[in-house]
């Protein structure tokens, strides 16, 4: 079995959030980048259905040069191979399903693995793109997943319960948290990882359809009531909650 | 210009996401001189049209087959596809919910268009579009515009306001050929995980995180939730003690909400966590510790020990709505 996993290189969950010079992006200077937590759960998928049905595991992410270091913890973990997509602009999902779609399509997977979305634009939409430009069906938000002969029986999330999805092969399949614990590279595979290939090309160019006008910060809150704990305070809350906020 | 809501129903009602879906597209329609239809589908859809016009829809099409009973990503988003350019389709606007994340992106790429997804304003500018989206979990906001002729915008569920407007809608029937191929994937049953709301779809949220000790405590949030008819949240510390599952996790690895009201209980408020909150309405915290940091996006919020605060609010809050 082949499975193809692509993986996000994204700004670590604590990371300080300044808006860069051109008003557009953020500014990517002290910020630590990690490899996108939902990618984690989609490899040790596929590293656990190379180890159940043999096969191996190809990991790609598209970015620059930094995307080497989530690509080699992608290979201290397990995956066999790396493919690195070179593009140092700035693309928006289109431009980068269409790329990873197009190296995807030489790959021939059986089974195609994403994080549910990555962290940095929470757009959530580049592993259905790709499954759409590949002509592929998906499932999105599994949390549980089982491969059987040409097909896979997903549980995944909806609003107020799970949804129990039956999908041929190939399939795109949208990794979420609780699908599995994903391991840690051993020391044995982070010295292999060094050793394994890391293989470059230039991302395929693509027409950008969702243009960045400007990105600011939030407009903060102004000061809240803080009380002090008694039994006046939670009178005095529920008054707020009825009177002021007119919520109950 | 025309506009297309694709309008999510399951068993046979209609979301609310729909109807916020509707109405801001009635809301862009007015300021583009755009009508708004709306697009049903499933069996007996065409019985929940009527409820669309009074939302801001002025025609609704019915795709009304036992062929959709059950919910599949493929063939749902080639029958919005063949519908929205049969009605020469200028703006798609569906609810950024489970099943409206699931099928923009599809739906995009057969119409050649370009997705604005998880917006939470939706603006007229200069004569064009401008979507707001949340990035970076939150911590920052991206105004966008989409380039193509062809516009598809997800809407981020319980931000925009569905309130009603003094209309009726059209009705039309419309039938899509489906063949074998299209059902790829196929949904083939839903598990319901419990009678409260989930918490991307609920008007309150009690949320509970390490200050309450114990799974066991969990029962002093859930009543207070069952008194407001709220959800039950979770800071991402207590889901990974296992404490509760990963369905109730609130912030940046979890869910994403926007309630009018989040009560927050023994959180003290990591970047994670109020990434995924920080757009509720109005927020409550109750932390013993007064310099959490949970107390500065607070609306009000009480210095306290949950386990004295929770059980008098409870029962305070059941004397003034008379439960």
């Amino acid at each position: 079995m082949r499975v193809v996993v692509c993986v996000n290189h994204v700004p670590d969950t604590e990371a300080k959030i300044k808006i860069g010079a051109d008003g557009r992006t953020i500014e990517r200077a002290g910020v630590n980048y990690m490899l996108n937590p939902y990618d984690e759960f989609a490899l040790e998928e596929g590293l656990r259905l190379r180890e159940k049905f043999t096969g191996d595991v190809i990991a790609i992410s598209l970015g620059n040069d930094q995307n080497k270091e989530t690509l080699r913890k992608a290979l201290a973990m397990g995956a066999d191979k790396a493919v690195l997509l070179k593009d140092d602009g700035t693309r928006d999902s289109y431009a980068v399903a269409f790329a990873l779609a197009a190296e995807i399509k030489t790959l021939k997977p059986d089974i195609l693995l994403f994080g549910k979305q990555s962290i940095d634009y929470d757009n959530a939409q580049v592993p259905t793109l790709v499954a759409e430009m590949l002509g592929l069906p998906s499932v999105a938000v599994v949390v549980k997943m089982e491969v059987l002969e040409g097909k896979a029986v997903c549980h995944r999330e909806i609003e107020g319960g799970h949804e129990i999805v039956q999908t041929s092969l190939p399939a795109v399949i949208l990794a979420q948290k609780g699908l599995n614990d994903p391991r840690y590279p051993s020391l044995k595979g982070i010295m292999a990882a060094k050793s394994k290939p890391i293989e470059e090309k230039p991302a395929q160019p693509a027409e950008i359809r969702v243009e960045a006008l400007g990105m600011r910060k939030p407009p903060g809150k102004a000061g809240g009531k803080i009380l002090c704990a008694d039994k006046a305070a939670v009178a005095e809350l529920v008054r707020l909650l009825h009177e002021e906020a007119k919520v109950v | 210009m025309n506009i297309l809501v694709f309008a999510e129903q399951r068993e046979n009602r209609l979301k609310k996401t729909a109807f916020e879906a509707v109405r801001a597209a009635y809301d862009l329609g007015a300021q583009l001189g755009a009508s708004v239809s709306a697009l049903v589908l499933g069996s007996g859809s065409a019985s929940l049209a009527g409820e669309l016009g009074a939302y801001g829809a002025s025609s609704v099409i019915a795709v009304d087959t036992p062929d959709l009973a059950r919910y599949s990503s493929t063939a749902f988003a080639k029958v919005i596809a063949t519908v929205a350019a049969q009605k020469k389709t200028d703006v798609l606007i569906l609810s950024a919910s489970q099943m409206g994340k699931d099928l923009a992106p599809r739906v995009a790429v057969k119409l050649g268009g370009g997705l604005a997804a998880d917006l939470i304003a939706l603006t007229v500018r200069d004569g064009e579009i401008v979507g707001t989206r949340p990035v970076y979990a939150g911590r920052a906001l991206l105004d966008v515009r989409v380039t193509t002729p062809v516009k598809v915008f997800t809407l981020r569920p319980n931000v925009f306001t569905a309130s009603p407007v003094d209309g009726t809608a059209s009705v039309e029937t419309i039938a899509v050929s489906l063949e074998e191929a299209d059902f790829a994937c196929v949904a083939t049953d839903v598990q319901v995980a419990s009678g409260r709301p989930d918490v991307t779809e609920a008007d309150i949220i009690v949320s509970g995180g390490r200050g309450m000790k114990g799974p066991e405590n969990f029962a002093l949030i859930e009543k207070l939730a069952d008194v407001l008819g709220a959800g039950v949240g979770a800071s991402r510390a207590v889901v990974d003690a296992g404490w509760r599952p990963h369905d109730e996790q609130v912030g940046q690895t979890g869910k994403t909400v926007s309630p009018t009201l989040y009560v927050a209980c023994g959180i003290s408020g990591a970047v994670q966590h109020l990434a995924g909150m920080s757009s509720s309405k109005y927020i409550v915290a109750v932390n013993k510790d007064k310099d959490a940091p949970i107390f500065q996006v607070a609306d009000y919020g009480i210095v306290g020990d949950v386990f004295e605060v929770l059980p008098e609010l409870t029962e305070q809050l059941k004397k003034a709505l008379g439960k």
